[in-house]
């Protein structure tokens, strides 16, 4: 079986019928403004363990969604909140 | 695999020392092949690896083990092309059965785009030294026959390009040979030992702490597969880079010769046979960051589907096995090796899914780089700084499937 996410407003759903959405962070220890854009656009902490990222529910209620993540094990662990209702971003259109 | 351990008891084990020249981190064909040419090239023999399992047994040992030169770019293409050439000559040189076997490879296009991409990809090969020419559908018909040139009705076959050079060969002897060979001219390497964290000397890197105690380094190059990110973490550097998960699977035994190694960018599919007669079929990553080794059904019938559209003999064929690895995705679909801009913290990563066909030439240059102290001219474009001088290197001939 697929991997689910817990939408709350469809229910327990496959993972295929969402988009993924990174949380972009850049760590305090990078200082000015250059290093810090530099890392906003190209670099990724890509954690080991637990981490707090967006789907969006392409297939179905079409609303972001935050959740948490083991990436060792992907287990969903919970839903943190529900966004805006955002209708049809450019890159889930393919 | 019983002949290999037997010929294999003479190597000698050793505990850790207390200090090495050089600490390679991850023993997988990267990390094994930088060792060998370390030892064969520059005579640095006091090298340790550490790999936290068996050697080989991260992506080294499942990938689709596809060996080719036809990227999109010229610095992919002289790059690549180095690698092939060396593969060609690695059973004479190492003195082991490495398989290779020299194939063939179909790249095929589907659409007016698809061909235009693929004339680029054929002139870019030919003009940097890795031949591949434009083939008609008459012409792919000749080199696979088993192709459905209609592609069901859906994806017709309207072109491609043929690189005759692509190989394969059997990866886990790769790993060995190039263990062996290190091994046998002095260089250590450690299974089951894994790193748990980097010594720094202010700025710089002096070591790495193991299970087993402390261990001193000239210079450590992190040639993990999947977890470089981690490691990178600790010596305070950030990388471009995610780890996805990237499936594979092959069937079982398929009577007829099927000879060479059909990709199709549009459906984002590639087969091959194996040694064994099983046919191999690998596709895209998936899309979501994760270490989890996690095979799914989804992938399974979504890559079977397409590549039943244009080989319709996969039809009758039953699924053997299903495996994944986890790969170092960098946003631009090419490596970075090279110096990291901490002062003894090398990186050999973003090996995303063609890691396999880079193992001679990603060892040698790393190799130069760590014995000369300089950056040598052919992986000078995939230095991790790129990013920061706005000199990514966008490779459509990447894929990032195989």
């Amino acid at each position: 079986m697929s991997l689910q996410i817990p939408c709350p407003h469809c229910g327990s759903r496959p993972i295929e019928e969402f988009a993924y959405g990174e949380i972009p962070s850049v760590p305090d220890s990078i200082t000015g403004d250059d290093a810090r854009d530099l890392d906003h656009a190209f670099m990724h902490t890509n954690p080991e363990g637990p981490v707090a990222e967006r789907w969006f529910h392409v297939n179905g209620c079409r609303r972001w969604l935050t959740l948490t993540r083991d990436t060792r094990t992907d287990q969903v662990n919970q839903v943190v909140e529900v966004d805006r209702v955002i209708a049809y971003p450019e890159d889930t259109l393919r | 695999m019983n002949e290999l351990v037997e010929r294999r008891v003479h190597l000698e084990w050793r505990d850790p020392k207390s200090s090495y020249d050089v600490v390679i981190v991850g023993g997988g064909g990267h990390g094994l092949a930088t060792a060998y040419y370390l030892a064969t090239r520059h005579g640095i023999t006091n090298v340790g690896v550490f790999e936290r399992g068996y050697i080989g047994s991260g992506n080294s040992g499942r990938n689709t083990t596809v060996i080719r030169a036809n990227y999109g770019i010229p610095e992919a293409v002289r790059f690549y092309q180095r690698s092939v050439d060396l593969y060609r000559t690695l059973e004479a040189e190492t003195e082991r059965e490495l398989m290779h076997r020299q194939k063939g490879l179909l790249w095929l296009a589907h659409s007016e785009t698809g061909i235009r991409a693929e004339r680029a990809r054929a002139t870019v090969n030919t003009a940097f030294g890795a031949h591949t020419e434009y083939v008609e559908p008459f012409q792919i018909a000749k080199i696979c026959p088993q192709l459905d040139l209609d592609g069901g009705g859906v994806w017709p076959v309207l072109g491609g390009t043929y690189h005759p050079a692509a190989a394969t060969a059997r990866h886990d002897r790769v790993v060995w040979a190039y263990a062996e060979g290190a091994m046998r001219r002095g260089v250590d390497v450690h299974q089951r030992i894994a790193v748990t964290g980097l010594v720094r000397d202010g700025e710089r890197v002096v070591g790495i702490e193991t299970a087993t105690g402390r261990v001193a380094a000239g210079l450590v190059l992190a040639a993990v597969g999947g977890h470089a990110t981690t490691l990178a973490t600790m010596a305070g550097v950030r990388l471009p880079i995610r780890t996805h998960p990237l499936q594979a699977f092959v069937t079982g035994h398929y009577q007829l010769q099927f000879e060479p190694m059909v990709s199709s960018g549009d459906l984002l599919f590639y087969i091959s046979q194996t040694a064994r007669g099983e046919m191999l079929l690998g596709a895209e990553i998936d899309r979501q960051p994760s270490y989890s080794y996690r095979s799914g059904h989804e992938f399974l019938s979504s890559c079977a589907f397409r590549a039943i559209t244009l080989l319709p003999f996969l039809r009758d064929l039953k699924v053997l096995r299903q495996w994944t690895g986890i790969c170092d995705m960098s946003p631009d679909y090419s490596p970075i090796l090279g110096e990291t801009g901490v002062p003894g913290f090398c990186v050999t990563t973003g090996w995303g899914t063609w890691g396999f066909k880079a193992i001679p030439a990603g060892g040698e240059q790393m190799a130069q780089l760590i014995a000369t102290g300089e950056t040598p001219e052919l992986i000078r474009p995939f230095a991790l700084d790129r990013f920061a001088r706005d000199r990514t290197m966008a490779d459509r001939g990447s894929a990032g499937t195989h």
